[in-house]
């Protein structure tokens, strides 16, 4: 369990003093894909830099299992980093080494023998599908294969915990569908906490089980991501769940709602049941789901005609049928 | 077409001694000024405002000391350094004394060509590696010199073109090489043509330096593998 207890970074310019984060409180439990969201110059990239002391917070505390990072000495923070790992949007790896060199890398740090640190990268190399590229050098790779490279390497010292610092923002969607994938499938199999930092709704709303939401340094916002999503608190947390609610025009008329889909059956036909079990027209406004596994996520927006018994036959079918759903004004 | 005094020079041996002596000397001087200037030229990487271990004092106090050495011309510094190098190796003649002078000539240009390679190298890359609970002596020792290697070695070229330069020089003040002989039969004996073949032979050197250098460079670096 690592939990944040007023996490607070104070960086010092000559224009005055600048808070790239303040008072962040934050339980995050073990196994869980926790996200935490934010436009750009949040404070997401500091914050994730203080959970593993590469920056070192100016006061609050960073406690994993119960033990103060902030108290331990240099060499116990060097060891405490290896049950830490993490992931770059840059991917940063070794260019001067090849992809089994960069996987073996932390394992020499931690004086594992060789023999042993090359079985163990090849094993890993085999679990992010990249066995043919052993002898390959970073500048050979896709962005998508450096990233898988990095979440090996990240993985080589069997770390309780993953920190993504946006990881999949330099990629093409299909390549972050696969790395997302990837993480998921290691969350679960492995058991590897995951920390999430994305500016993407969609990275948070693939994987997470859990969402903070960070605003000019605070955390305005946090649960579980199908309740933030469903019924988002702060401006800042409905501008990045649903960004088409802004530009929607506001003459639109009628009753709007929001559909969140959190693993539905993706046979089933929704829209086609809901038009003919209440007999109404119904208009997608905004659609933004995918199919995983043969489930459903995402959400859409739709407009119902104006009155009370119509949406009392929705609602129902809505609640027989397990969809959260939200009216929006 | 040869004067007498330069085909004298190649039946004696002096020549092909004055050559080598030249590869010698830059060679031997620039393996002690890298002996000195890597750790120096990491140490100011290192300690500098960005670097991993920021110590301001000491940063500023060795970049000044480099500087100091850097802005003298290289002929005022090589006499003066004339008593250092009798203190090293007992005599402020010969080619080992010119050894000394070129190293101390050439350690702070070396220490500044390391530093601004190591600087090159992507901070990302040293995050990342401090991010799998690197130490910072692991991380110069297995980072920043692997990651800097190809620009270390395109500045060791650098480098020993420039020392080989210097040691021209050396021929003024008692030390041996092509550039004695062009100075002592060449232009003190009125023998253009014996000035000109040490010019001839000094660029022959270097382009062969420079291209076996660039070379290495190049295969050494993995980015520019496609």
């Amino acid at each position: 369990m690592i939990e944040l207890q007023h996490l607070t970074k104070t960086y010092k310019t000559r224009t005055g003093e600048v808070h790239a984060i303040e008072d962040i409180n934050l339980t995050i439990e073990d196994g869980d894909i926790f996200g935490i969201i934010g436009l750009s110059g949040a404070g997401k990239s500091t914050l994730i830099r203080c959970i593993n002391f590469l920056e070192v917070p100016t006061s609050g505390k960073v406690l994993l299992d119960g033990v103060d990072l902030g108290a331990l000495t240099y060499k116990e923070l060097l060891n405490t980093r290896r049950s830490m790992s993490m992931i770059f949007q840059g991917f940063n790896l070794l260019s001067q080494r090849n992809v089994l060199k960069n996987v073996t890398y932390p394992l020499e740090i931690a004086k594992v023998p060789r023999e042993e640190a090359i079985a163990r990268a090849r094993e890993l190399l085999a679990i992010v599908g990249l066995s043919d590229k052993e002898k390959a050098y970073p500048s050979q790779l896709s962005g998508g294969q450096k990233q898988r490279v990095a979440i090996a390497r990240a993985l080589a010292t069997n770390p309780r915990v993953l920190l993504c610092d946006e990881a999949t923002s330099a990629l093409d969607p299909t390549t972050t569908q696969s790395i997302l994938d990837l993480l998921k499938h290691i969350n679960k199999t492995m058991g590897v906490t995951i920390i999430v930092i994305t500016h993407e709704m969609k990275v948070i709303d693939s994987i997470c089980d859990k969402v903070a939401v960070l605003d000019k340094s605070h955390i305005v916002e946090c649960g579980r991501v199908r309740d933030v999503f469903t019924a988002p608190k702060s401006d800042i947390a409905r501008e990045l769940i649903l960004p088409m609610a802004r530009t929607l025009p506001d003459a639109i008329e009628g009753t709007k709602l929001r559909l969140v889909f959190d693993g539905e059956d993706a046979r089933q036909p929704f829209i086609a049941g809901l038009i003919m079990e209440c007999g109404i027209p119904v208009n997608i406004l905004f659609a933004d789901t995918r199919e995983s596994d043969g489930a459903v996520y995402g959400q859409m927006l739709i407009q119902l005609p104006d009155n009370e018994d119509t949406l009392a036959r929705v609602r129902a079918y809505l609640d027989a049928k397990g969809i959260t759903y939200r009216k929006e004004v | 077409m040869f004067s007498e005094m330069l085909i004298k020079l190649w039946e004696s041996g002096k020549l092909q001694l004055g050559i080598w002596e030249t590869i010698y000397m830059t060679l031997l001087a620039t393996l002690f000024a890298y002996l000195l200037g890597l750790p120096l030229g990491v140490l100011l990487a290192v300690t500098d405002e960005g670097g991993i271990h920021p110590m301001r004092v000491l940063n500023k106090v060795l970049g000044f000391v480099v500087n100091i050495f850097r802005s003298m011309p290289f002929i005022i510094l090589m006499v003066a350094m004339l008593p250092v190098a009798k203190l090293v190796v007992g005599t402020s003649l010969g080619n080992s004394a010119m050894i000394v002078t070129l190293v101390i000539a050439a350690t702070p240009y070396v220490a500044r060509m390391v530093e601004s390679s190591i600087k090159e190298v992507d901070a990302g890359v040293i995050e990342a590696a401090q991010s799998m609970g690197t130490s910072n002596f692991g991380i110069i020792c297995k980072v920043l010199i692997p990651e800097a290697k190809p620009a270390l070695i395109t500045g060791a070229v650098i480098s020993v073109v420039t020392i080989l330069g210097y040691s021209a020089m050396a021929g003024t003040v008692g030390g041996g090489g092509l550039g004695m002989l062009a100075i002592t039969y060449g232009h003190q004996r009125s023998n253009p043509d014996i000035i000109w073949v040490a010019v001839i032979l000094t660029i022959l050197i270097v382009q062969i330096i420079q291209e076996i250098g660039m070379r290495i460079a190049f295969k050494t670096d993995k980015r520019s593998k496609n």
